[in-house]
């Protein structure tokens, strides 16, 4: 396909292609990214796709990031692929699964669950990818899309 | 040749923590009713071993069922009852405290006011802890002992429930849907409008194994039912004080009520009640809720003995 490159090709790192359009920025700031090594971001918004109109994409120069690293933005870029680069190839490509467990990203939405008032990561386990339905590892209540997507 | 052998699954509870209803199989749940039944027994298998007992919650009532069983079975209670959540403000956080009082006792029983605190505390915890309730989450002995009069009364548990009352909010009918579920009960619902059980309670129950119906009226619940479980509204879970005032006094079973019910048909309620069950019924022979809190005893017994490993 003849596509109209608007960011320029990385040599070595990263691509997360196909991001839900709108969410780059959420996306960088649970990847923690740019972060203080100094990697070069790139971030492309409303791009547009034959899939899904438009998508954005982030590119990550010269660090390889982990799948386990990139799942955790599958809760509100479910259709994100991740692309290795290595000299201007890629040489691998995957699309982004939501983990079994879910920590570290997300708060609980009850407000006297008691991840809100002790020294705890709240842990969430996935009780349905589609439409996403998050339990709580602690108070056992269930979080919805809607409430999920509130987060961000 | 190859032979199969097939094994019964062991059920092992030494070491284990009960936090909730949801993580029981219908095999352990056996295992434990079973264990209550053989443990009207007793002797002294729990003699210096010690429990905390804390709960930053009051409930006397469960409180003094645990320490009983303790005593009955020869071991020994500490702890505290604050009067109030409001102390919940003031000192150390619950995970240190679990974690002190987890180095001098044999078994920890926590009551307190928010989701997910028995949870966290069986984590940090080195012994075995029991969730006495925790908030509107879960309440597993309680559920246990609803389980444990049922399966007395009509040898079975796969038997028709009419849940009464407050199914939005009461913790004890979460845990004892859960339970009876898991044996393919049939669950007749009917609540005041406002306080129907959740979609998402409904949806659990039904893929763990439930038949659930709405009834439209109090009399469809109580004609059809093999067990009456009525429910207190409980004012300290509204968030809204309006909203309680409409459902206030919403029902009530009488002697009248009851004649239309089958004749198997028993009466329980997990207590204190407030106006929900007139004092008559106690005088019918439907009535078992202080049967419960007798039940409430061996059960208790059971899950001490089986958590520290000495049946
Ligand atoms: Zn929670």
């Amino acid at each position: 396909m003849e596509r109209d490159i608007r960011v320029r090709k990385i040599k070595d790192g990263t691509v997360i292609d196909h991001i839900t359009a709108g969410q780059a920025l959420n996306v960088l700031r649970i990847l923690n990214l740019p972060s203080s090594s100094g990697a070069t971001v790139t971030v492309a918004m409303n791009v547009p796709s034959r899939k899904a109109g438009v998508k954005d994409i982030v590119k990550v120069e010269g660090r390889e990031l982990r799948s386990e690293e990139v799942d955790r933005i599958a809760l509100l870029a479910p259709e994100a692929t991740i692309n290795i680069v290595r000299n201007y190839r890629v040489v691998e490509k995957k699309k982004v699964a939501i983990p079994q467990m879910v920590e570290g990203v997300l708060g609980c939405a009850n407000p006297n669950c008691i991840t809100h008032f002790e020294p705890v990561k709240p842990r969430f386990t996935v009780e349905s990818r589609k439409p996403i339905r998050l339990r709580c590892h602690y108070c056992e209540r269930i979080m919805c899309e809607a409430e999920i997507a509130k987060q961000f | 040749m190859a032979r199969t052998i097939i094994h019964a699954m062991r059920v092992e509870f030494a070491g284990r923590d009960l936090v909730s209803m949801r993580e029981l199989s219908r095999q352990e749940i056996e295992h434990i009713l079973n264990t209550a039944e053989r443990t009207e027994f007793s002797g002294d298998v729990l003699k210096g071993r010690l429990m905390c007992s804390l709960f930053f919650e009051p409930s006397t009532r469960t409180r003094l069922s645990f320490e009983t069983a303790m005593k009955r079975l020869g071991g020994e209670v500490v702890g505290f009852a604050k009067p109030g959540a409001a102390s919940l403000s003031k000192g150390e956080n619950l995970t240190d405290t679990i974690k002190t009082v987890s180095c001098y006792s044999d078994v920890i029983v926590l009551r307190h006011p928010r989701e997910g605190a028995a949870r966290l505390a069986a984590e940090v915890s080195d012994v075995p802890v029991i969730n006495a309730g925790d908030g509107s989450n879960q309440h597993p002995t309680q559920a246990l002992t609803d389980l444990y009069t049922i399966r007395r009364e009509h040898g079975r548990l796969k038997v028709r429930v009419a849940m009464v009352g407050d199914l939005k909010y009461a913790r004890t009918v979460r845990s004892l849907g859960q339970g009876l579920a898991k044996f393919g009960a049939r669950l007749l619902l009917s609540s005041p409008p406002g306080l129907e059980m959740s979609e998402e309670l409904c949806a659990e129950l039904e893929s763990m194994g439930a038949r659930l119906e709405v009834c439209t009226s109090i009399e469809e619940a109580v004609e059809r039912a093999d067990v009456l479980y009525v429910t207190r509204i409980q004012k300290e879970r509204f968030p809204d004080p309006e909203e309680y005032r409409k459902v206030q006094g919403a029902y009530r079973i009488t002697p009248e009520l009851l004649e239309i019910a089958s004749s198997r048909m028993i009466v329980l309620h997990p207590l204190p009640r407030v106006d929900e069950i007139s004092p008559e019924v106690d005088h019918t022979d439907r009535a078992r809720y202080f049967h419960q809190v007798r039940n409430s005893i061996p059960v208790r017994m059971a899950v001490l003995s089986l958590l520290l490993g000495v049946v």
